[in-house]
């Protein structure tokens, strides 16, 4: 019997004229708490899905039990007791646990014929085998995330998983979750469940993991046991760069805000908010995803009619009751998703730029296409746009080229309050850094005001002058100047319940 | 994110809009050739092509204006239902003694009148439009619940206005529409390469084209966009009820009548055209021309197809055996 319940051995592979992994090894041993760090593009997904049997790798074996093993599918890899638990959970919304847990056992079962006693049964002892109170029930869709989490990890117990790969999983959760989620996970360990966390939080990679793996740009760059890494150490391999990025501290002339908000709320999420911005300030706000910091910008930027309290652009009250109206006055959003919320991913890069302004671009009936043509040269030399022509559909960019679109198309609407909601998600890290200078400039050199919401804390500490910490509507904590360090701020998001 | 975002701008290549154009260029050649060859004296005859212009049209603009419906993702099942209340109405209006008696004296009055009327059944199908948008985009009903329920509200009015029988007595300069040539050619033929020019030109050149087109796409980001989508979804169905009301002059023009459950086919012929023309009945994509290449080819096919005395039952499932078989090529060929 060999030592490694899965080895990955020189793994290889690309996608086109991208090389998403090489010569890349992983190696997993029975009832080990692993993790897997790297920023975005690094690999990290590439390699779980791998692992897990959807992308069949172009170089390199797979090894299970010491045995190879070939070709491997999905239906194979959950024979091998292989499961990966996605951000999204893949569970279905509208069904109850008991259902959801029963659905995969009974396909795996090749059964066709549903038996509700025992699928009532079956989810009432995975349930109590986690050790958790959840009604079987209840529906799906109706959990909080950690509780969909659970019943993901249940589904997964009920395959028979003997390494359970968790993608993100602390994302969503607030701290006790988390705390709750690593006791499932020593208790799942105990059992001898092998868990591999892929993740780019050091702290709780640093608490809960025995071995650490590090990718950077599709190669394996740091691996080892976890007590011989600390914060310092895994952010240089994961960025190959030591954190001497100089923070942003620029000199804001005193002077009226260009943007004040006061007593803010949106009935259930956001609580009586007071912010102000000058022109030249970029504001953090950080906070766990539930905070109240998306329904906030969301209710700057006209979306959120229930919204009262008071907005005010240079002094003038200026409240957006609609998007359209937020726009007009001057207020830019760049919302949290950018392919579902964002881009119109099939149409040209062109439409995707000149969307907001098309009543703008208007002589007479129709679009002044001279006029879309330079408005679209314009941002395409501004922001630097890698693309072979304005033409080319915007689900052809790469992360970073679609978030200079997004930048963009804000630019050309005039916009001189810019709300970035999580501005480098699924960013490389390149890209990540011209995107910082580009937001930089248009405060310093363009007298922007910027509210950036992130996940990020170090995106935050670096690139803002101040930061809020919200939570449960409210702004909890406000850093700036020397008290603006992750730890800090790390410290104030841990007391939080 | 764990979508696979590598595979998709690839499928959306080979789907490009040229690629489908040149398809239905050559599905179009090749049935023309096909009923050439099995209608040898039959088919290449001037009669024929000629009564295609006529009949043609009506079906035509009722594609175009399906397209406009799916465009932004959405559908008008009451087209036809449109298209007779607005023949209808019409109808009625050249009922009114004060009017029949103005055309009796003949003159300037009948072309006049004639006018009136055409403003009259465009109104009723506007009105019509404004109806369905309103629904769909402000009570965010979809559209198939909504555009199915108005249709047979439409219908039955038409019913109660004509109280079953099918109303006839058009004068002359309306039946002159469906029927009657300029320059040679049908005018109805006319009047549907102006409305696909003018409807081509207005999806392409114009804030509104555009923000359908957008707004079919990804409806979550033309909000964040600052699209204003509940005006521009309206604006799409006021534009394809005047089409429809358009269609149903037509048909009434041609037939000299008009009833409340003519063209009850065209209904699904023209879903079927749409698609068939490269329309996206998801959204964001559709071409007039696409909708006129296969508006063609199922006549050309259609036509062919009768002079060999096939049954009119018949027909219908080929027409929709082709569709099947049109999709099913179109999604090999994406496949690759």
């Amino acid at each position: 019997m060999s030592d490694y319940l899965i080895e990955l051995k020189n793994i290889g592979k690309r996608f086109g004229g991208v090389r998403a992994l090489e010569d890349v090894s992983l190696a997993i041993r029975p009832g080990e708490i692993h993790c897997l760090a790297g920023e975005n593009g690094s690999g990290k997904s590439t390699i779980i899905k791998v692992m897990s049997g959807i992308y069949t790798p172009d170089e390199g074996e797979i090894v299970i039990d010491g045995e190879p093993v070939g070709r491997l599918d999905p239906i194979r890899a959950v024979g091998h007791g292989i499961q990966v638990i996605y951000q999204d959970f893949s569970l279905f919304g509208n069904l109850t646990v008991a259902e959801n847990l029963a659905l995969n056992t009974y396909l795996l079962e090749g059964r066709s014929r549903m038996d509700w006693h025992r699928a009532h049964e079956m989810a009432r002892d995975v349930l109590a085998r986690i050790g958790v109170a959840i009604d079987p029930d209840a529906e799906v869709g109706s959990l909080p995330t950690s509780g969909k989490q659970i019943v993901a990890i249940a589904r997964a117990i009920l395959a028979r998983a003997r390494l359970i790969v968790m993608d993100e999983p602390t994302t969503a959760l607030t701290r006790h979750e988390v705390e709750a989620l690593f006791t499932i996970v020593r208790d799942l360990k105990a059992q001898g469940i092998a868990i591999l966390f892929v993740s780019h939080k050091m702290r709780e990679m640093l608490e809960i993991s025995e071995r650490l793996t590090v990718f950077r740009n599709g190669r394996k760059v740091a691996e080892g046991a976890m007590r011989d890494f600390d914060e310092a150490t895994i952010t240089h391999a994961m960025t190959g760069l030591d954190l001497t990025d100089d923070p942003y501290r620029p000199e804001i002339p005193d002077g009226p805000p260009l943007l004040e908000v006061t007593g803010l709320s949106v009935p259930g999420t956001v609580e009586r908010v007071a912010l102000s911005l000058r022109p030249g300030e970029i504001v953090g706000i950080s906070g766990l995803i539930g905070s109240g910091r998306t329904e906030l910008a969301r209710a700057l930027f006209g979306m959120e009619p229930r919204m009262t309290g008071e907005i005010r652009l240079d002094g003038r009250p200026a409240r957006p009751r609609s998007v359209q109206e937020a726009i007009a006055r001057g207020i830019a959003y760049v919302p949290e998703d950018r392919l579902t919320e964002g881009l119109f991913l099939p149409q040209s890069i062109e439409r995707n730029l000149v969307v907001s302004i098309l009543d703008r671009l208007r002589r007479g009936l129709f679009l002044d296409r001279r006029a879309v043509r330079a408005r679209t040269a314009e941002m395409f030399a501004a922001m630097q746009i890698a693309a072979p022509s304005p033409e080319t559909p915007a689900g052809n960019l790469s992360g970073g080229n679609a978030q200079r679109v997004m930048l963009g198309r804000w630019l050309l609407t005039g916009a001189r309050v810019l709300i970035l909601n999580g501005p480098t998600v699924g960013v490389d890290v390149g890209s990540k850094a011209t995107i910082h200078r580009i937001i930089r400039d248009l405060a310093t050199r363009d007298g922007l005001a910027v509210l950036m919401i992130s996940d990020d804390v170090p995106e935050l500490v670096t690139n803002c002058n101040r930061i809020h910490v919200m939570h449960r509507g409210r702004f909890v904590a406000e850093l700036a100047g020397a008290e603006m360090t992750e730890t800090r701020i790390n410290d104030t998001l841990k007391t939080l319940t | 994110m764990t979508t696979t975002p590598e595979t998709r701008p690839l499928i959306r290549r080979l789907l490009g809009s040229d690629a489908a154009i040149a398809q239905l260029v050559v599905i179009t050649v090749l049935i023309f050739v096909a009923m050439t060859a099995m209608n040898p004296d039959k088919f290449l005859r001037y009669y024929n092509f000629e009564s295609i212009s006529y009949i043609m049209p009506e079906l035509g603009i009722l594609s175009i204006a399906m397209m406009i419906a799916m465009l932004t993702g959405g559908i008008d099942l009451s087209v036809v239902g449109v298209a007779n209340l607005a023949a209808i109405v019409a109808g009625v209006y050249f009922r009114i003694p004060a009017v029949q008696e103005a055309i009796g004296a003949g003159g300037a009055g009948v072309v006049m009148h004639t006018v009136a009327a055409v403003l009259i059944a465009l109104l009723v199908g506007l009105a019509a439009g404004v109806i369905n948008g309103l629904l769909i985009a402000r009570l965010r009903i979809i559209p198939i619940l909504a555009t199915l329920g108005t249709g047979q509200i439409f219908a039955g009015l038409a019913l109660v206005l004509t109280g079953g029988p099918a109303i006839v007595g058009f004068p002359q300069t309306w039946a002159w529409i469906g029927t009657g040539k300029i320059l040679g050619l049908a005018t109805p033929l006319w009047v549907l390469i102006v409305v696909a020019l003018l409807v081509a030109v207005a999806l392409t050149r114009t804030t509104l084209g555009v923000s359908l087109m957008l707004i079919g796409t990804n409806p979550r980001a033309a909000i964040f966009a600052g699209i204003r989508s509940g005006r521009m979804i309206l604006y799409s169905y006021m534009l394809t009820g005047v089409l429809s009301a358009i269609a149903g002059v037509l048909l009434s023009g041609r037939t000299n009548s008009a009833k409340a459950d003519f063209g009850a086919s065209y209904l699904l012929q023209a879903v079927l055209i749409a698609v068939l023309g490269g329309t996206n009945p998801a959204g964001g994509k559709g071409r007039v021309l696409g909708v006129l290449l296969a508006l063609i080819a199922l006549m050309l096919l259609s036509s062919g197809l009768q002079i060999m005395r096939m049954s009119n039952f018949l027909i219908d499932a080929v027409w929709g055996g082709f569709l099947v078989v049109v999709i099913a090529i179109n999604y090999l060929r994406s496949q690759k």
